[in-house]
């Protein structure tokens, strides 16, 4: 399956509203500690979702590299042409 | 750009300072005289203490307190060195053979503290081209256990072994040689609540993981003869690694790691938590091993879940908003906002009654709880008196279920 960056973009964002819980207005750019204020367990559940979503895994340990939403579609995009 | 290496904290400091000064600090209290494992001398006052972790009341045992000094006088008062290198006692290895005894099983290695050992098996264990799955409401030990080391870490939602399935098989998927390894706990210590071990065992030995059960919270506390949950679901046959601690039960410092795993003994060479760090001093090790020994011969697990059903019972009773339902020895009291929760903890150790306060991140479903843990060693008069300290401070603060209906109402 191959879906490019703004589709897995749009993709993320719906996954993501639930934890939008200030009804930001979400970019590539929104940050998830300082614009969207997630601690760290619920960047985690936000990461489950991505998974379950895609069908892909995504490891704990790359988290500290994805402070955006553009980083996570960039990382979801590799994760997928990589399987 | 700053260079303050202190700036990234300030967010907690401020968090700090908005709590209230005084005795209603929940992280400025001390014990000034511990008068058992029940009772305490804070702000000058004798308190109920139930936020100890102290299930078994082990600490003033009378028999472990003995061995305890027999042992300081006889070996002094530390090792002063590491397991692999001076800090190897005959007491060490007495302990180890006492926790084979305990488990039933061929190894067991001991460690500084219960932190420790999961830090040092976890990542020991899980190597590079490894990977380890752990359960969403996991203990701090074990996610640090997993950022020290170098394998590929995944998380599944809390006690539910379908979970774990569907991301066990997405890792086979890719990976279908990689070594795997599965970490829950036995009881989760916030909200007292038991994993399906046998279903999450089935699962890991599918996908031909290993599976490590972290028993802190249970040892002493389920189980036959106190082993501990895998034991109280007839599974320790599928469990390869238990980890456990001699913080709370055993009523000491300490943790360990017991196993059949025939190249388990290879880990003291290998494992740097424990091989970088001073042992137990004799004095540690002497009262866990006469702790265990009580533990395995007497049971005190009845009386401790008694008065558990007591508290859990009573509380909800009083109107209160409980996780828990008293089958562990944990009655969680779950406070909608956080500043009532606080203050609610200030107002409880005003009357005398010490419990844990729990708040986000470190609990689950980003719940406020005021955390009770029991003990057997609590009489059902002091728990009496909790309950009626907490309908106090809950009347007081309006948290009781029909107060909250009349406010919704009004």
């Amino acid at each position: 399956m191959t879906q490019d960056n703004n589709e897995i973009l749009t993709q993320i964002f719906t996954l993501l509203e639930p934890f939008n819980t200030k009804g930001l207005e979400l970019t590539a750019d929104t940050s998830f500690t300082t614009d969207l204020e997630l601690d760290s367990l619920a960047v985690m559940d936000f990461v489950a979702a991505i998974e379950d979503h895609f069908d892909i895994t995504v490891p704990l340990n790359i988290l500290p590299d994805l402070e955006k939403v553009g980083q996570v579609s960039a990382a979801v995009e590799k994760i997928l042409k990589d399987q | 750009m700053t260079t303050d290496l202190f700036e990234k904290f300030d967010t907690t400091l401020n968090h700090f300072r908005a709590l209230p000064e005084g005795e209603g600090n929940p992280f400025t209290v001390s014990m000034e005289k511990i008068l058992s494992p029940t009772e305490a001398i804070i702000n000058g006052r004798k308190t109920i203490l139930a936020g100890t972790n102290n299930y078994m009341g082990m600490t003033f045992n009378e028999d472990a307190v003995a061995a305890a000094q027999e042992a300081l006088l006889t070996q002094g008062t530390g090792t002063t060195g590491s397991r692999v290198l001076n800090g190897t006692y005959h007491s060490h290895k007495k302990l180890e053979e006492e926790l084979k005894k305990f488990y039933g099983t061929k190894h067991a290695m001991v460690f500084s503290t219960g932190y420790q050992a999961n830090l040092g098996i976890i990542s020991t264990l899980a190597g590079p081209k490894d990977y380890v799955l752990i359960d969403a409401d996991s203990h701090a030990s074990i996610y640090d256990g997993c950022a020290m080391g170098n394998a590929t870490v995944i998380r599944f939602t809390h006690n539910d072994p379908e979970n774990l399935d569907k991301r066990l098989t997405r890792v086979r998927r890719q990976d279908p040689d990689a070594g795997i390894l599965v970490v829950v706990e036995g009881v989760y210590s916030m909200l007292g609540d038991q994993a399906p071990l046998k279903e999450l065992a089935a699962v890991s030995k599918k996908h031909n993981a290993y599976i490590l059960v972290d028993e802190a919270h249970s040892i002493g506390v389920f189980g036959k003869t106190g082993r501990g949950v895998a034991q109280a679901q007839g599974v320790e046959d599928q469990i390869d690694f238990i980890v456990g601690t001699f913080s709370k039960s055993v009523g000491t410092i300490g943790g360990y790691c017991v196993s059949n795993h025939p190249k388990f003994e290879v880990l003291r060479l290998v494992c740097r938590p424990y091989m970088f760090t001073a042992s137990l001093p004799p004095s540690v090790v002497a009262s866990a091993t006469k702790a265990l020994q009580i533990i395995a011969s007497t049971n005190l697990r009845e009386k401790l879940l008694d008065n558990s059903m007591r508290l859990n019972k009573g509380l909800a009773d009083i109107g209160f908003n409980m996780g828990t339902t008293g089958e562990s020895p944990i009655a969680a009291v779950i406070i909608d906002d956080i500043q009532t929760a606080i203050a609610f903890w200030g107002e409880l150790i005003k009357e005398g009654v010490y419990v844990n306060l729990a708040l986000p991140p470190a609990t689950p479903n980003n719940y406020n709880l005021l955390r009770c843990s029991l003990s057997a060693a609590h009489s059902f008069e002091q728990i009496d008196l909790m309950l009626e300290k907490f309908k106090l401070v809950g009347e007081r603060m309006g948290v009781l279920k029909q107060d909250l209906r009349r406010l919704q109402t009004a």
